[in-house]
């Protein structure tokens, strides 16, 4: 790694021997020189990083340090409030979403995202998958069934709630209810799937169910996730981004971040002696 | 260039138990740098029993070591320590293997002084002393190295090392030529070989925690690769010509 990695201004990009482990993973989502502010305040300063084609990128910092923003800018969810602006470039296959022009339907069904707590809707689990397909797409029933059953097997949640489709999804435990939001996501093909802290409410059953579909689904699909875990960051991420008071600090491959980190903010953070 | 002072953790108790590993090695160490001094003590004064005594003392490092590893479990299981912190615990569990070593190496010096002290007293020992000085300074140095978190001093005793290999070598011809010159010193002197040996690979130990020390503070391995300067294992006897 050199410091160009980490250098303001500049696309930090992962490793070159990371990357070529294991493929291209060229990138597939990038921030380029991007500002956020929420009613005046800058809460993302001269963010630039690539999210890798089918890997996980991991964000992590301590609470306030733009992670989260950066995430939502990824799909441009700020949108639906008043106030909120960005400024700079998030490119999608070289596209820049931020642009007006890029139609919103077009980029939420290529990029899902699941929340901290599981949101699922109040209606069937089968309806659940459902109703973001029909969105989209006018389909006859047996294909529907078969998109349906393909995003819970995705969402490793077929076998426990195969003979239970019509039920309320609201009678779900949380972990399963947080799967069944990835499935959802997962059904409508997405390209990138954001992921923000989708474990946090989660028994470390539940966790480690989650963790093994996000390395299952990574052959599939391109990760972010936001999590304060850093193990989880440790364990699941192939690259891994510190972020604090809204500034991208260190970006690099996963095991050299948590084992040499080349910036002091980083070691202080990862090994607990921040603040 | 060495590491830049490390801040307290936000939970204390983690420096605590970080502090008491670290404190582990150091008394290891200490020992293990006594039990040779001892050991050479004990074949230089012919003294049986100051012997035994290193024999028996070497129970105390591996008790150590064996606190050294529970430790590291506890810590590897209960903080999951990352960057800096983790390559502290990594090369603690390293060194205190490394020490464990030198310690058995103390110990068969002085168990072999045991047998020495049943043949007459042999005056070609005087080698053995400086060879066990230099391992001794090694030792010593690399233990400074790592309580000082000091990778140059570390890096230093490393490339040393080689002194003590040129060292072990000459030894060993010298020893080759008192067997060559007259059988009756053959017993002698070949436990006085093994007594060498011992302490040329204590300094390989040494060489071991300076590379450890190193990593601690640095994050990467030293570079090159030391030149060995033992070359008995290519020696043969000195001889005559007889054309």
């Amino acid at each position: 790694m050199t410091d160009a990695h980490f250098s303001v201004g500049h696309a930090a990009t992962p490793s070159a021997a990371a990357t070529a482990a294991r493929g291209s993973g060229r990138p597939k989502m990038a921030a380029r020189g991007l500002d956020f502010f929420y009613d005046g305040f800058r809460a993302l300063k001269d963010v630039s990083l690539d999210v890798a084609e089918k890997r996980v990128t991991a964000l992590i910092g301590p609470s306030g340090c733009g992670k989260s923003t950066l995430l939502r800018v990824f799909n441009r969810i700020y949108s639906i409030y008043p106030k909120l602006e960005a400024r700079g470039e998030v490119l999608l296959d070289g596209e820049n979403i931020l642009d007006a022009k890029f139609p919103l339907n077009r980029l939420r069904s290529k990029v899902g995202m699941v929340f901290q707590k599981p949101v699922p809707f109040p209606m069937s689990i089968y309806d659940n998958i459902a109703y973001g397909i029909r969105h989209y797409e006018r389909l006859p029933k047996s294909e529907m069934d078969a998109r349906v059953e393909q995003a819970l097997l995705q969402g490793a949640l077929w076998n426990e709630v195969k003979d239970k489709l019509k039920q309320s999804a609201l009678g779900l435990s949380g972990g399963q209810q947080q799967r069944l939001c990835i499935a959802r996501a997962v059904a409508l093909r997405p390209e990138v799937i954001l992921l923000d802290e989708p474990t946090s409410a989660l028994d470390p059953i539940a966790t480690g169910k989650i963790e093994q579909l996000v390395a299952e689904l990574k052959d599939h699909y391109t990760i972010a996730i936001v999590t304060h875990n850093m193990q989880q960051a440790a364990r699941c991420s192939d690259f891994t981004a510190f972020m604090y008071l809204g500034e991208l600090i260190e970006f690099g491959d996963t095991e050299t971040l948590f084992t040499k980190p080349t910036k002091k903010q980083t070691e202080d953070y990862i090994t607990g002696r921040f603040g | 260039m060495n590491a830049t002072p490390q801040s307290e953790h936000i939970v204390k108790s983690y420096d605590e138990e970080l502090g008491r590993l670290t404190g582990e090695i150091q008394r290891m160490g200490a020992l293990a740098l006594a039990q040779i001094d001892a050991a050479i003590d004990s074949v230089i004064e012919r003294d049986d029993d100051a012997a035994l005594r290193v024999v028996h003392s070497d129970a105390a490092i591996d008790a150590l070591e064996q606190e050294v590893s529970h430790d590291v479990v506890r810590l590897l299981a209960l903080r999951q320590p990352l960057a800096r912190d983790l390559r502290e615990v990594f090369a603690a569990l390293r060194i205190a293997a490394d020490i464990e070593r030198i310690g058995d190496y103390a110990a068969n010096v002085a168990k072999r002084a045991i047998v020495l002290n049943q043949s007459a007293p042999v005056q070609l020992a005087s080698a053995l002393p400086r060879l066990a000085q230099l391992a001794v300074t090694l030792v010593r140095e690399v233990l400074a190295a790592y309580r000082d978190n000091d990778a140059d001093r570390a890096l230093d005793a490393w490339t040393r090392d080689e002194e003590l290999d040129e060292q072990y070598t000459g030894l060993f011809r010298e020893l080759l030529t008192y067997m060559i010159e007259d059988p009756r010193n053959i017993t002698p002197c070949t436990h006085l070989l093994f007594m060498a040996k011992n302490l040329e690979r204590i300094g390989d130990h040494a060489t071991n925690i300076a590379e450890y020390v190193y990593f601690l503070v640095h994050g990467t391995m030293i570079g090159q690769s030391r030149r060995k300067g033992d070359s008995t294992s290519m020696s043969v006897a000195p001889f005559d010509d007889p054309r």
